[in-house]
């Protein structure tokens, strides 16, 4: 094990001194000459984020209160064992702050993010960030590699709205990071609040952060699920599986049911949800069963006007989307990904739980079960 | 459906009974467990509506009327593969100890053991009916019934509560077969009622309707059957699997077996000879 360890950290340390020049254009620390510019974030008042585990998303502001702002935000990285699925299977993930997805940040545009992220160094790996909303640097992800025992601090400025992916991204293993759990959103709001295509404040009352994984976990001989002891024992294989693109499992929030039962979601009738869907791997298709998309941002961007009653949304593998419902009538809704294979058989449901008054107008059952009585 | 079924054991039965005399012995007597009395507060199976709104089942008091002679454990693997060996039973999807239950039967392949197993002994065996199944259960016998709460104005209230109760008797359970004895023995002497393998019953799924006019209406669909284990499940018949025949909302048994009772006076007496 440790000397699997070491082997990895001193990988790590090759490409951190071949420096990784994967563009051209950029050279390993591209701010280096950026000294002479002044620091547009003196002055400004800094606030530190707290993260909370999804599928909850953290206390903010949907309507921005003052100008801009450094938001300040604290990432551990958690390599840890997990179970996915109600047979015990066991999954070496890789996670940002514990959980999968990593937790959902939440800025408005024209604030400045600034993460410091660890790499305890418990952990066996190397690790960094790429944020699909920050500008340069492959997302941040080269000024953020570092290795168990290490932490660095980024600062990027959120000039674009919407929702979108972070990931980790090491040279040379950036797939097996991610679809080992390394993932998660960033939510940047427009200063303003989120309008309809004619500019009418969208507002809502809860929101809510789904991460869709596909996994791929390989079998022994007999067909049964291998369990490891390491991410890094685990890695030749699972890359083998995941060259075939065929997921074992395809769950919302790192394991089959982790958004069911007890811990499914809850919403009263009459409150709008805000769904964040993210899918840093694989495309899918979100449809809430029984309920709609009343505003949508398949692509997650706000700078777009929302799509509008919509029965099933895409989200394109890499991205996320944003969708709104206003809930209409109680019971149990199943939030799916609608390739109901994926949903039914792989893992890709979640619910939600809506209490509240039944609507008769909406929908009644005339005729309860019964004997055919038309011929 | 039943009709054809018992047709089928009959003639089993009778092509056996023309070869008494090389019938091979009865199981050892350890093997079985006679259940002279026992009473249990029943909950009638299946589904029950009240003016088309969805109600429990009626909670009865039931005694056993007869003595009830059912194996003392589940079917092993290596009891069924005797089976499949034979050419009686399907070959299963996949590999089993030999000494664990059996998993991954449905409900034709559990009949098909028992008519098998018939044969083999002269002797009249098949699945419990569900009340059956409850009597022998005992203290391992669970009620259904997960909420009184039934609201004609609002049908959600029923299915909110039935979710939350299910999610909250939810544990994590692992599948895999355990050596026979493993969930323990019940007042009456039986081996792992309610652990991690449900059990075949005969009992089909059927709703009962009790209309506004007094009638009450009574459908029967025997293409689903109930599995007994520590909750009721109705399954349809061809189901090896359960946690892949579930529905979206609800939770599935960990695996499907079989425990057989035996009819008391035998073959012959079964036939009326």
């Amino acid at each position: 094990m440790l000397s699997l360890r070491k082997a990895l950290c001193g990988a790590a340390s090759v490409a951190l001194l071949m420096a990784a020049p994967i563009h051209a254009d950029e050279s390993h620390n591209p701010t280096v000459h950026a000294k002479a510019q002044a620091d547009m974030t003196i002055g400004l008042p800094r606030v530190k984020a707290k993260l909370v585990a999804p599928p909850n998303v953290m206390d903010h502001d949907q309507i921005a209160k003052g100008g801009p702002k450094v938001v300040q935000f604290t990432m551990k990285i958690e390599e840890k064992e997990i179970v996915i699925d109600g047979a015990g299977t066991t999954f070496q993930a890789m996670t940002f702050d514990g959980s999968m997805p990593g937790p959902t940040m939440v800025v408005h545009e024209g604030d400045y993010v600034e993460l410091t992220l660890i790499n305890p160094d418990t952990n066996s790996m190397p690790h960094n960030i790429d944020f699909h909303a920050a500008t340069g640097a492959l997302g941040g992800a080269q000024l953020t590699l570092i290795n168990p025992g290490e932490q660095a601090t980024l600062r990027f400025k959120a000039t674009k709205i919407g929702a979108f992916v972070y990931h980790c991204a090491p040279p040379g293993m950036i797939p097996w990071h991610v679809v080992s759990g390394m993932s998660g959103t960033i939510m940047v709001l427009p200063r303003d609040g989120l309008k309809d295509e004619k500019g009418k404040p969208i507002h809502y009352d809860r929101a809510y952060t789904i991460g869709e994984f596909d996994l791929y976990v390989p079998k022994d001989a007999n067909g049964k699920y291998k369990d490891y002891e390491s991410a890094g024992d685990s890695y030749a294989d699972t890359v083998e599986v995941m060259k075939g693109l065929v997921p074992t499992h395809v769950v919302f929030n790192g394991a089959v049911g982790a958004l069911t039962g007890a811990k499914a979601m809850t919403a009263k009738v009459g409150e709008t949800v805000l769904f964040i869907h993210s899918t840093a791997n694989r495309d899918t298709r979100p449809h809430l069963i029984g309920g709609h998309g009343d505003y949508v941002w398949e692509r997650g961007k706000f700078v777009n006007a929302p799509e509008k009653g919509l029965e099933t949304w895409f989200v394109a593998g890499g991205s996320a989307g944003v969708a709104t419902y206003t809930f209409h009538q109680p019971g149990i809704y199943a939030y799916v990904n609608h390739n109901l294979i994926e949903a039914a058989e792989l893992g890709a449901t979640a619910h939600v739980k809506v209490e509240g008054d039944w609507n008769n107008d909406l929908m009644q059952q005339v005729t309860p079960p019964g004997p055919i009585t038309i011929n | 459906m039943l009709a054809s079924s018992s047709i089928k054991a009959a003639l089993i039965g009778l092509s056996a009974l023309t070869a008494a005399h090389v019938l091979t012995p009865a199981p050892d007597e350890s093997g079985t467990v006679r259940i002279r009395a026992a009473s249990i507060a029943y909950r009638e199976a299946g589904e029950f509506l009240h003016h088309g709104t969805p109600v429990n089942g009626p909670l009865r008091d039931i005694t056993l009327d007869a003595p009830l002679t059912i194996m003392r454990n589940q079917v092993t693997r290596g009891e069924y593969d005797q089976c499949v060996a034979a050419g009686a039973c399907p070959v299963l999807d996949k590999a089993g100890d030999a000494d664990r239950p059996v998993t991954g039967v449905n409900y034709d392949d559990a009949v098909a053991y028992a008519d098998w197993l018939s044969a083999k002994t002269g002797e009249r065996w098949r699945l419990p009916t569900d009340r059956e199944w409850a009597l022998a259960a005992g203290s391992r016998y669970k009620d259904d019934a997960y909420t009184e709460i039934s609201d004609p104005d609002n049908p959600s209230k029923r299915w909110i509560a039935t979710y939350t109760a299910e999610s909250r008797g939810q544990e994590k359970v692992d599948s895999r077969p355990m050596p026979t004895g493993h969930f323990g023995i019940n007042e009456h002497g039986l081996a792992d009622l309610s652990g991690n393998v449900w059990e075949w019953t005969s009992t089909c799924y059927i709703r009962h309707h009790v209309k506004p006019d007094g009638q009450t209406q009574v459908s029967e669909n025997c293409g689903v059957r109930v599995a007994e284990g520590s909750h009721r499940a109705l399954m349809v018949g061809f189901i090896r699997d359960p946690k892949a025949g579930a529905c979206s909302v609800g939770i599935p048994p960990a695996n499907l077996g079989i425990r057989l009772v035996r009819d008391e006076g035998g073959l012959r007496r079964w036939l009326g000879l």
